[in-house]
């Protein structure tokens, strides 16, 4: 199951899933508010909360009656990944935490890279973008389902978003503190992490390497935060291969 | 061309001057070029000037995002490297600069691939426009829609406050009505019994009133009345009229004793500028033979109707009664009448007769409406002689349903009650009689 992070949707897998659906079976979806999802179904309540976001996955997992499981969470879905296992560990045989970090706020003892300031502006910048989408935002939210094409025409369209599910979601991500999660961990668990990534730097690759005991920890020679895009032959091969162990 | 034929004038010079070099470096916007991974590898001369800062600074040894402010570098991270490796393009997206000297400059950055000859994407390419003046009337445009959104939210609130102070207002009214009316009619042997009130709006109070009551020797009292006016003033009135009658009853059943007492308790019992009357029937009904015999008198209130066992309604003239508690003596005239099996007695208050109507859509109302309008007292004598014979309960059945139908037309409430005798009253009603 390839779960994508905050900002965008499923569509960042483009180039990743079709290389791991040729050996594996893939689940790809997006979380509820996020990408083509039913927006109705969204509830602040519930996705104020990484634990809301591991409902989904859950789900998921029920209704497709998922066994055997390899969670691959990008970014904030590592973390989500990771609650998932927690809850329902006999269904996951192994995590693949792609560029995790488990809190992105600096704290004592602790460098996440960011202040809490640095999240005001994101959320900023948010505001700023949506200004000039909400317009033609319109039909992809209202939802067209007798035109699809209405949506696909609209550029940028994989990381719109209703802007109060994206503020929510942005806060849940970036406020969180998920620390503790990581010693719950029992299986087999990879972390991805890139060369250079000013979000999920090295050293906080280093520290989910250190609290979840028995990880692997691959460097990958990429830049950014979104190697499945970047350098998305490495970034297949290296969870293929982690797979194929698990199998 | 007349260029051609005049080489020296000033826009030819211009022309040669705006060769492409000096067009990219001194455009009036920044140009910057990155290889995949973000590196700068080219940067115009405005760009520059605008960061404040020399070629070799960033040339080599900067990428894009450390251009930006961090909250921008997340927002570039999380949204625009995705969108630009994922479309090859994107436009117009709202950044801010950090400047060499800590400043922000708001920008609008536009970027597209440029892939190789293989179709490898080789650089991204990227124009920026300051956009100061824009985003500060962005940002106007931001806040009128956040102070329009908290002004609806404030109204929402504001509307479902109200609504529920509403319901609450409903609930007490509801509570204050039903003290104007028994719990429950009691059960008198060989009578049957029904009522009905209507209530014309949940948010106002009428003053209607009735009750049934036992008077001991197995002879009952009962009252149906109408204070004037609406709300809790006349609510009140009505509370104390009941109470009056039932307390006063326990000494004296006279029907007019009864209407004499309760108007001297309201002629004395006026006080401030809300002056309140009634209109009232009292009765007392005694077991006569396979019947009753009713003995009643009235305060100015619409005369009782009588539905005959044999069909057809007639009203019991009560004439001669003033209305109650408007002068310091209430003279009334007391009637005697006899309920025979099969007969119904129908007491009613006036927001009934004065029901405005609508003839032209009129059809439970019998066609009937008087000179201006209202339902009448007419209306009322032919509707209930089309009823009659009926029993009590089909009666007040018959009546609600109209009220109902009158719907709008009711500007007060209405109080119906309906008495008559129970078919088996003649062979078994000696048995129920008092000291079973």
């Amino acid at each position: 199951m390839l779960a994508h992070g905050f900002g965008c949707d499923q569509n960042l897998w483009r180039l990743v899933a079709p290389v791991l659906a040729e050996e594996f079976r893939v689940v790809l979806f997006d979380y509820v508010g996020s990408g083509r999802s039913d927006v109705s179904a969204w509830r602040e309540e519930r996705y104020a909360t990484l634990d809301g976001y591991a409902g989904d996955v859950l789900d998921i997992c029920r209704d497709l009656d998922l066994r055997d499981l390899v969670f691959v969470g990008h970014s904030v879905s590592a973390m989500v990944g990771v609650m998932s296992a927690a809850r329902e560990p006999g269904r996951f045989a192994g995590l693949v935490l792609l560029v995790p970090s488990p809190r992105y706020i600096d704290d004592e003892g602790y460098r996440g890279g960011f202040s809490e300031q640095d999240i005001d502006e994101l959320l900023a910048s948010l505001e700023a973008n949506y200004l000039g989408w909400s317009a033609t935002m319109a039909p992809l939210i209202m939802g067209n389902p007798d035109r699809p094409e209405l949506g696909e025409e609209l550029t940028n369209s994989f990381c719109r978003t209703d802007p109060n599910i994206a503020r929510v979601f942005a806060r849940t991500t970036f406020l969180a503190d998920s620390r503790a999660d990581l010693a719950t961990v029992r299986v087999p668990t990879l972390i991805l992490e890139c060369a250079e990534d000013m979000i999920a730097p090295r050293e906080v690759g280093a520290y989910v390497h250190h609290a979840i005991p028995g990880s692997r920890l691959v460097t990958l020679a990429a830049t950014g935060h979104c190697p499945q895009l970047s350098a998305p032959e490495a970034t297949a091969g290296a969870i293929a291969a982690f797979a194929r162990e698990g199998v | 061309m007349r260029a051609g034929d005049h080489r020296d004038e000033p826009e030819f010079a211009a022309l040669l001057e705006d060769n492409p070099a000096d067009l990219y470096e001194n455009a009036p916007c920044g140009y910057v070029s990155t290889l995949m991974d973000g590196r700068i590898v080219k940067i115009n001369r405005t760009l520059l000037t605008w960061l404040g800062r020399a070629r070799d600074e960033v040339v080599g040894r900067m990428r894009f995002a450390d251009l930006l402010t961090v909250g921008g570098k997340l927002y570039h991270e999380t949204h625009f490297a995705p969108l630009l490796r994922m479309q090859g393009e994107i436009g117009g997206i709202a950044l801010e600069l950090r400047t060499a000297a800590g400043a922000r400059l708001p920008v609008l950055v536009t970027s597209k691939v440029r892939a190789g000859a293989d179709g490898r994407p080789l650089l991204i390419r990227s124009t920026v426009f300051d956009a100061g003046d824009r985003r500060a009337y962005e940002i106007e445009l931001l806040r009128a829609r956040e102070a329009a959104e908290a002004a609806r939210a404030a109204a929402d609130r504001a509307r479902e406050d109200a609504q529920q102070e509403r319901r609450r207002l409903q609930e007490v009214l509801a509570t204050l009505r039903r003290s104007l009316l028994p719990p429950a009619l009691p059960d008198v042997p060989g009578l049957a019994v029904a009522a009905h009130y209507h209530t014309a709006s949940p948010d106002d109070l009428g003053g209607d009133f009735y009750d049934l009551y036992p008077l001991g020797d197995g002879r009952w009292g009962f009252f149906l009345g109408d204070v004037s006016g609406h709300g809790p003033g006349a609510a009140a009135v009505a509370s104390l009229a009941r109470y009056t009658l039932r307390a006063a009853a326990l000494h004296d059943s006279d029907p007019a004793s009864l209407l004499a007492i309760l108007n001297t308790a309201m002629y004395e019992g006026q006080a401030g500028e809300e002056t309140h009357y009634c209109t009232i029937i009292t009765g007392v009904l005694t077991r006569a033979g396979d019947g009753f015999a009713v003995t009643f008198a009235s305060g100015g209130h619409p005369p009782p109707v009588m539905l005959r066992a044999g069909g057809g309604a007639d009203y019991l003239p009560t004439t001669g009664g003033v209305l109650i508690g408007l002068l310091p003596e209430a003279p009334s005239v007391t009637v005697v009448a006899e309920l025979r099996p099969g007969d119904t007695l129908l007491l009613y208050t006036d927001g009934l007769i004065e029901a405005r109507t609508h003839e032209s859509t009129d059809g439970g109302t019998d066609g009937h409406s008087d000179d201006e309008g209202r339902y009448g007292d007419q209306a009322l004598l032919t509707f209930a002689g089309h009823l009659a014979p009926a029993t009590p309960g089909g009666v007040i059945g018959a009546m609600a349903a109209l009220l109902d139908e009158l719907g709008e037309g009711l500007d007060d409430d209405a109080a119906l009650l309906a008495l008559g005798v129970t078919p088996d009253a003649g062979t078994t009603g000696a048995g129920r009689r008092p000291g079973r």
